[in-house]
């Protein structure tokens, strides 16, 4: 590619480039209607919505983050919940322990998380293809044996957050469970944000072609190692990041929860796959039925995940584009201003 | 003496790992699929081992008679039915199907077995042990190690000797090739399930007897074996044994220092070693 073709930003006369589609236009409107609703839920949600609303942006955000890791840049991940529990850990830690205060411990436990992907990355990107997912599994395994051997964070039984520390987060109950809420909005906000922007840059269409066909991609001119590197190391900062305000939601921490491999990969990978991988969309619709079918069936233990692992499968064999795919082939939607659509003159 | 001892037991211990990973050896060589359900498929074989001696009455080796065949037949249907349908260029679909079936495998057995431990009873042999000078070699950790060697043997024989490794070693080189010289790729990757959830059949009823396991044990075990087939190289069975071998000694070496400290030198070992060599010690092909 010549650098003045590279630069090109105007397309040939009679063409029209554009990314916006009048529904995404519709969403972004919808958004920004439901966005200061969502703000106000401590006005006019319960305890018990707030506490299930919380916990659904948590979700979403971790969701949107494996599909950006493995919908994407085709690193799939079983082992996220590694920097889920660090984030837990690191900000417990950070708190109780370093006296740091807790609403900074929160955005430090997601550059602990950062920092501690790029010796990890540089370790298991040895490893090709479907070993890198088990690889990924074996750092999980190792920072939740660290963890067990932490005894000022409770060793293997696990902590309390102090109550001095769950004080100083807010002074009263309602307080504290508002602001837990509104930090997990801000960070979905944040993922959500922070996601569609990588997608949208130059980056994000390089990801895009290396998912496509990583030899085409290479032969343009695309580090793979570097891009990859680079998405993994960002999707862990964020992790731990959502890690920290799940350890803060639940205010207890142990090496069996927090590196929970059912609660933090399984759930997500079936959000993902089932609502549509490789799409935005997707996850946020595999989290609302995620929650709506919990909510209804969380009585039946554990064929709730057979149920779900079976419907992921038949997902993966039969539409692995998933219901967001399904309904995307139907009628064309999408709500993120992704792809590009070129228009030329009417004939 | 301790320190000897922790070596001897865990290189005997190193062949029960050795038959965790001969399966997913064997399965990554002839399709390249890597099956994240394998330790709770060997999880699966020890509770099938515990339904078939308490129903039946016999011994947990006789029961092999039937764990074995019925791990056989479930893995050919398994890829017949589902797992075949997965395979192509793109990792994610096995990856996520064989995850699937890791979760549906652990809550079934939850459901069907509750998450109390259970163990296979195999009376004498559990206790009965060799003495070799100032050391005592228990006979079922020999055994184990015995049935290890014999196995990969036995696998390295049929993968070099028989019809059925021509068809395994032919499939891997080149699909398509095979296929039109009249192999059903199909079904040889069915055959190359059955097989490789037979030897797992092996594995999963000696973890039994040797100790107590519960539903969400499966994990660890794919871990271990995996740990061991990358240690040892990619495509090398004897390899996967040594790999094995390293993993049980850096286990009961790390247990000399503090027993919180045994499942994570195992860990810390595999990697170390990824980190100085990639390939792992013996490596036959790429991955």
């Amino acid at each position: 590619m010549s650098p003045d073709m590279s630069r090109m930003t105007t397309p040939p006369a009679g063409l029209q480039v554009s990314r916006a589609t009048p529904a995404s236009r519709l969403a972004g409107i919808a958004a920004l209607i439901l966005l200061p609703v969502l703000i106000a839920a401590p006005w006019w949600a319960g305890s018990f919505g707030l506490r299930l609303m919380g916990e659904f942006c948590l979700y979403l955000a971790l969701a949107t983050l494996w599909n950006l890791l493995a919908g994407y840049a085709g690193l799939v991940s079983v082992g996220q919940q590694a920097y889920v529990g660090l984030g837990a850990y690191a900000a417990f830690g950070l708190a109780m322990l370093a006296d740091v205060p807790i609403l900074w411990a929160v955005p430090l436990a997601g550059v602990i998380g950062l920092l501690l992907a790029v010796p990890v990355a540089a370790l298991i990107f040895r490893l090709r293809g479907a070993y890198f997912a088990i690889g990924s599994w074996v750092i999980a395994e190792v920072f939740r044996l660290f963890a067990a051997q932490t005894t000022s964070l409770g060793g293997g039984s696990g902590i309390s957050l102090a109550p001095e520390v769950v004080k100083s987060i807010a002074a009263t109950r309602p307080l504290r469970e508002a602001l837990s809420y509104w930090l997990a909005l801000g960070a979905v906000v944040l993922v959500l944000g922070a996601v569609f922007l990588i997608l949208r840059s130059r980056r994000g269409l390089a990801l895009t072609a290396i998912r496509d066909n990583e030899l085409a991609a290479r032969s343009l001119g695309i580090d793979i190692w570097w891009t990859k590197f680079s998405v993994y190391i960002v999707t862990a900062g964020l992790t731990a990041l959502i890690g920290a305000l799940i350890g803060l939601q639940k205010l207890r921490i142990s090496p069996d929860s927090a590196f929970s491999s059912n609660d933090w990969t399984a759930f997500v990978i079936f959000i993902v796959v089932i609502g549509g991988i490789g799409t935005l969309e997707g996850p946020i619709l595999g989290t609302l039925l995620f929650f709506l079918l919990r909510e209804t069936m969380a009585d039946l233990g554990s064929y709730y995940l057979i149920a779900l692992g079976i419907v992921a499968i038949v997902t993966m064999l039969k539409a692995p584009q998933g219901l967001w795919g399904l309904i995307r082939a139907r009628w064309g939607l999408e709500l993120f201003p992704l792809s590009r659509r070129v228009r030329g003159p009417n004939p | 003496m301790d320190w000897i001892n922790a070596i001897l037991q865990g290189t005997l211990l190193g062949g029960l790992y050795a038959l965790f990973a001969a399966g997913l050896s064997l399965i990554f060589g002839v399709m390249r699929l890597v099956n994240i359900a394998h330790g709770d498929l060997i999880v699966l074989a020890a509770y099938l081992g515990l339904s078939v001696t308490t129903a039946l009455g016999l011994h947990p080796l006789l029961a092999l008679l039937v764990v074995v065949p019925v791990m056989g037949g479930l893995g050919y249907a398994l890829q017949r039915l589902v797992l075949n349908r997965t395979l192509g260029d793109d990792i994610l679909p096995p990856l996520l199907v064989t995850f699937g079936l890791s979760v549906i495998l652990q809550n079934a057995l939850l459901e069907v077995y509750t998450a109390d431990p259970q163990k296979l009873q195999a009376g004498p042999l559990e206790t009965a042990s060799l003495t070799v000078g100032p050391l005592a070699i228990g006979v079922l950790p020999l055994l184990m190690f015995a049935t290890a060697v014999l196995v990969i043997a036995g696998l390295q024989w049929m993968f070099y000797r028989t019809a059925l490794g021509r068809a395994f070693r032919a499939t891997s080189d080149r699909q398509d090739i095979a296929q039109l010289m009249g192999l059903n790729k199909a079904h040889v990757f069915g055959l190359a399930m059955g097989l490789s959830l037979a030897v797992t059949a092996l594995a999963g009823v000696f973890l039994g007897i040797r100790t107590a396991f519960d539903p969400a044990g499966g994990g660890s075990r794919l871990i271990f074996g995996f740990e061991a087939v990358i240690i040892g190289g990619l495509g090398n069975l004897w390899g996967t044994l040594a790999g094995g071998i390293i993993l049980g000694v850096s286990q009961n070496l790390g247990a000399q220092i503090s027993p919180g400290w045994q499942i994570l030198t195992g860990h810390l070992v595999f990697l170390l070693i990824l980190a100085i060599r990639p390939r792992g010690l013996f490596p036959r092909i790429d991955g």
